[in-house]
């Protein structure tokens, strides 16, 4: 056998004895997640099947994390539908809304475990591969498909290996890592195909590094981003769950299409520059460039790993209030372990607004809404045109520790000259 | 659904999901609604140029961004019959292919089509006939797993069969 990971947990969860790229298969679900999608699209599309069941309520894990709370009439509304959905056909696994983003209280509360096949009506659901899952978003119709038979159709990708060495130099994180790559590739560099990322750069990685990785994949054009196991891994799944799964790592001479090189210590920050999260640049080159808001927050960068580095370089210093720096802990339990470690403390003496934990100024939802003209530097993964606010704003994608030093000096700031 | 006939819309590369359907008009209950919004960016006057230009031609990356579904259904309400790019995005295809509309992966270069090009579509032929300049470019066909889907007019319709 010669199997990747993707290859391997596609393979486990079909009824057949082999595949190799490119053949369409039909897998079986482990878990879908959905968020505010539910009382978007999905509801009108499920009901054209007119069924009174689904497949399986024990498999969907739904949240609401987009608009928490919601800040207009209609995202009101989309709740309630949702709230009403999720009750007609009695979803175990029904999240609220005061537990934090998709992403993040997914993993936080056990679900995602090595090997199991998750998808989500969400893009960044290829987070999971951080926990060596293969895990990718889907829409509104593929969910309906899912609900009414647990199964879905996928082309069995193509896998790129990603070899990592060597550690971060201080003031680099694995934002600057994702964001290198997702330059060099391009944002279609790896369209429909799973990467795989090895190496001891990559077993040097935090869980939460793994994670901003993991989510950033899709950037690339990705299917999944899928990490192999360890014992980092193994530690941080005893503390979450009590359920059995097994370690796919992939076969010896498994097939990679392409392979890629990287030694973490020759990295410095990265920023990628509007309106496309593959056109980087290094530090130097947009230091300087004034900003009225500072965004650290989202599936991305909103883990306490992030808030530990930008409340080091924050700590003590003066924050201009013409400028916006905005902090959004993840989830509930990053927010409590934050302000367990005097983290809150620091963002709030500095002049922070400290957001619940929800997607807010990510897609321009609330809670930071750029005007026309303004200039973002965001820890969050898109910025696409108008992605948050007017049309004509600007974000500039970093590592939190880049967006933390922008904010005290209200420019664009190479984080390692407060470290 | 095997011969499509229409007048060609062009769009650049990285046309993504946001610039389709904003995110402000997300939460919109209204899909009618959704849709005056659709590409707003990129053209405040999409919404009413689509009642006559219905077949979208764009350059690589078509759809990368986010799993709305959304910023494929805008381009059904508004009569989009199918979308020829250099490259599509992952979740975009399978969003399109799942409502019905063809995904056509085409290496077109700026002499190929122009903007109001009356185009036929042969999707079990593989081919695109651009009538207005008297045209013909092949394209890879769709395995026969996706123009099943097509045929049905979306996978919902295929799925009720088997339910
Ligand atoms: S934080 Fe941003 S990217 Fe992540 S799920 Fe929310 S809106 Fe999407």
């Amino acid at each position: 056998m010669n199997y990747t990971i993707a290859e391997k947990i596609l393979l486990d969860h079909s009824n057949l004895n082999t595949l190799s790229p490119d053949q369409f298969i039909e897998s079986e679900i482990d878990l879908i997640m959905v968020h505010e999608q539910l009382g978007g699209r999905i509801h009108e599309e499920y009901n054209k099947l007119g069924l009174d069941y689904v497949w399986d309520p024990d498999k969907i894990f739904f949240i609401l994390d987009h608009w928490v709370p919601p800040p207009t009439i209609s995202a009101a509304k989309m709740h309630q539908d949702c709230r009403s959905f999720a009750n007609k056909y009695n979803f175990t696994h029904n999240m609220g809304q005061n537990k934090g983003i998709c992403h993040q209280v997914l993993p936080e509360m056990g679900f995602a475990r090595p090997g199991m096949l998750i998808v989500g009506s969400d893009s960044h659901t290829t987070t999971y591969g951080a926990f060596n899952c293969f895990s990718t978003g889907i829409g509104a119709t593929d969910v309906s498909v899912v609900f009414a038979t647990g199964k879905l159709w996928f082309k069995v990708p193509y896998s790129y290996k990603i070899n990592l060495e060597g550690n971060f130099s201080e003031g680099v994180m694995a934002k600057d890592f994702i964001l290198k790559f997702i330059g060099d590739i391009s944002t279609k560099g790896a369209i429909y195909k799973s990467l795989e990322f090895h190496g001891d750069g990559a077993e040097s990685l935090s869980i939460d590094g793994r994670m901003t990785i993991a989510n950033m994949a899709v950037e690339t054009g990705a299917k999944s981003g899928i990490f192999l196991p360890d014992n980092k891994l193994e530690a941080w799944l005893s503390k979450r769950t009590s359920k059995s799964y097994k370690f796919i790592k992939p076969d010896d001479n498994a097939d990679y299409q392409k392979e890629f090189h990287y030694n973490l210590e020759e990295l410095a920050p990265i920023v990628a520059k509007p309106n496309n999260p593959g056109n980087i640049a290094n530090i130097e080159e947009v230091e300087g460039i004034e900003v009225n808001q500072a965004f650290i927050g989202s599936c991305t960068n909103g883990r306490l790993e992030d808030l530990r580095i930008a409340a080091k370089i924050l700590k003590g210093k003066e924050i201009s209030s013409d400028i916006r720096l905005i902090i959004i802990p993840a989830s509930r339990e990053i927010y409590l372990d934050a302000l367990k470690e005097g983290l809150i403390e620091i963002f709030l003496e500095i002049g922070a607004v400290i957001g619940n934990s929800t997607c807010g100024p990510c897609i321009g939802g609330h809670l930071g809404v750029l005007g026309p003209n303004e200039v973002c530097i965001s820890s969050t993964n898109r910025n696409f045109k108008g992605r948050m606010g007017h049309p004509n704003s600007k974000i500039y994608l970093a590592s939190p520790a880049t967006v933390a030093a922008s904010a005290i000096n209200g420019k664009i700031t190479d984080p390692r000259r407060f470290l | 659904m095997d011969i499509i006939q229409g007048k060609v819309y062009i769009m650049g590369d990285d046309i993504n999901t946001d610039d389709i359907v904003p995110s402000h008009s997300l939460t919109l209950r209204d899909a009618c609604d959704m849709a005056q919004c659709a590409c707003e960016t990129i053209d405040p006057e999409f919404s009413t140029i689509s009642e006559n230009l219905n077949i979208i031609i764009a350059g690589e990356n078509f759809g990368c961004g986010s799993s709305r579904e959304e910023a494929v259904n805008v381009f059904k309400i508004l009569g989009i019959k199918a979308i020829i790019a250099k490259s599509i995005a992952r979740i975009y295809f399978r969003n399109l292919i799942n409502l019905g509309i063809p995904g056509i992966i085409l290496d077109w270069n700026k002499d190929d089509f122009s903007r109001s090009d009356e185009i036929l579509i042969s999707l079990e032929k593989g081919e695109v006939d651009n009538i207005t300049k008297n045209k013909t470019i092949t394209f890879e066909k769709l395995p026969p797993f996706l123009i099943n889907i097509l045929k049905k007019g979306g996978i919902l319709n295929k799925i009720k069969e088997t339910l």
